[in-house]
């Protein structure tokens, strides 16, 4: 860019301070206030990275699989089954279970934001949260799948679901054909985080 | 708002880059960020208008910045609102701009509206999602304004966070899935085999007559 291309008005600003001293300038501001208690916000940050995360939803997938009481109970009051497995909480207090079958899959998106399912997926990759699957999955949803390696025959229906109020969705993937005679520990290793977004088919 | 967040369908944006595997936390200054957040969510008790602070941020900035910069600068601008620091102060301890968010031009109803729990509609009910553009913060994505579809569930009364984001309260209302087909959203240019199902709020329907 060159700097003696003047239009007359501010093309320069002061630049960005770096993020990190951002991040500083607000925790400084929020411990002089007395909001920042960072031991209880080290506990919460240490819940996320450790206690939620994809691999519980994997257990209710695997669940639904072995169990078809369970299944049916999923499918009916998802937020009370996934208790159950005593996964519940914040941005998983109301949740609906979408069943691919051979005719429908199901994909999850959050046009507006990053809406996900905390206590059974965790915090969202950052591919879910950008730009580009926020944007095409309401709108070319059969060829962004295909692009993200799971392309589906034209006469399999795609449903869509923008999580645009309370509810938050998880997908309950299709069982591989192949997993027959498992036990239900060995099922929760076939399932993947994708899987259970919609993006990947098992 | 019709804000650089809105943006289901809108073209441009190519490829979606997705690594097999990722850590919860990128970098160090995103776990603090994440912090900082919560925090700020705690104290102030913003409801609504966290995610609205982020969709007052400039566009050209919530595009080339990353999702835990996006609330920074959410609960910076919470904060600047508050009273609690200015951004005079903030340029001042972060050592260079700290950019904040645009002004908030929600403003809240007249007089309080009432609870409704009774849903109007019922599953298979024709609907027609208005088409008002709100300058405040709203849940009803711009691509569906204005468009028709067909009620599929009914999902119980919740606070509408379009009143409170801008200090109406918490008023409760009837919260449904509407499905759409992409004919309905895209016209000509919608691809058959698809529907989009759009959780919404039931003061954002009307009949469709």
């Amino acid at each position: 860019m060159s700097h003696d291309h003047d239009h007359g008005h501010d093309h320069h600003p002061e630049p960005l301070a770096p993020i990190e001293a951002r991040v500083a300038a607000i925790e400084a501001v929020l411990t002089e206030q007395g909001f920042f208690d960072t031991e209880m916000l080290d506990q919460l940050v240490s819940h996320f990275e450790d206690n939620l995360g994809p691999l519980n939803g994997a257990k209710v997938v695997a669940r639904a699989w072995v169990d078809p009481d369970y299944r049916s109970r999923l499918l009916a009051d998802g937020t009370a089954a996934i208790a159950e497995l005593g996964f519940g909480g914040p941005e998983g207090d109301h949740m609906v279970v979408v069943e691919n079958t051979p005719d429908v899959h199901n994909l999850v998106v959050c046009t507006l934001c990053s809406c996900y399912p905390w206590p059974t997926l965790g915090l969202p990759p950052k591919w879910y949260k950008a730009p580009a699957y926020r944007s095409r999955a309401v709108r070319e949803p059969r060829v962004l799948l295909a692009e993200m390696g799971t392309e589906l025959p034209d006469d399999v229906e795609i449903r869509v679901w923008d999580s645009s109020a309370e509810v938050r969705y998880l997908v309950l993937p299709e069982r591989p054909s192949e997993s027959e005679g498992l036990a239900e520990e060995d099922l929760v290793a076939l399932v993947t985080r994708d899987s259970m977004i919609g993006v990947q088919r098992l | 708002m019709d804000g650089i967040h809105d943006m289901g369908g809108v073209d441009g944006f190519g490829p979606v880059d997705a690594p097999p595997a990722e850590p919860v936390f990128g970098e160090d200054w995103e776990r603090r960020a994440f912090r900082v957040s919560m925090a700020t969510m705690m104290a102030l008790q913003p409801g609504g208008g966290f995610r609205h602070s982020i969709e007052r941020m400039d566009p050209a900035h919530y595009l080339s910045s990353s999702y835990y910069e996006h609330w920074l600068t959410g609960v910076a601008t919470l904060l600047t609102e508050a009273g609690l620091t200015t951004n005079e102060d903030l340029d001042e301890r972060s050592g260079g701009r700290f950019p904040l968010s645009r002004a908030d031009r929600g403003v809240a109803p007249a007089t309080p509206e009432p609870d409704r729990t009774e849903p109007r509609f019922k599953i298979g009910d024709r609907v027609r999602v208005r088409e008002w553009h709100p300058s405040g913060h709203t849940r009803a994505p711009r691509y569906v304004q204005g468009k028709r579809g067909v009620v599929t569930r009914l999902d119980g009364a919740e606070n509408l966070p379009d009143f409170e984001a801008h200090g109406g309260g918490k008023v409760l209302d009837p919260t449904y899935s509407v499905r759409f087909t992409p004919r309905d959203l895209w016209g000509e240019g919608g691809a058959d085999g698809a529907t989009v199902n759009v959780d919404l709020w039931e003061r954002y329907l009307e009949e469709d007559a």
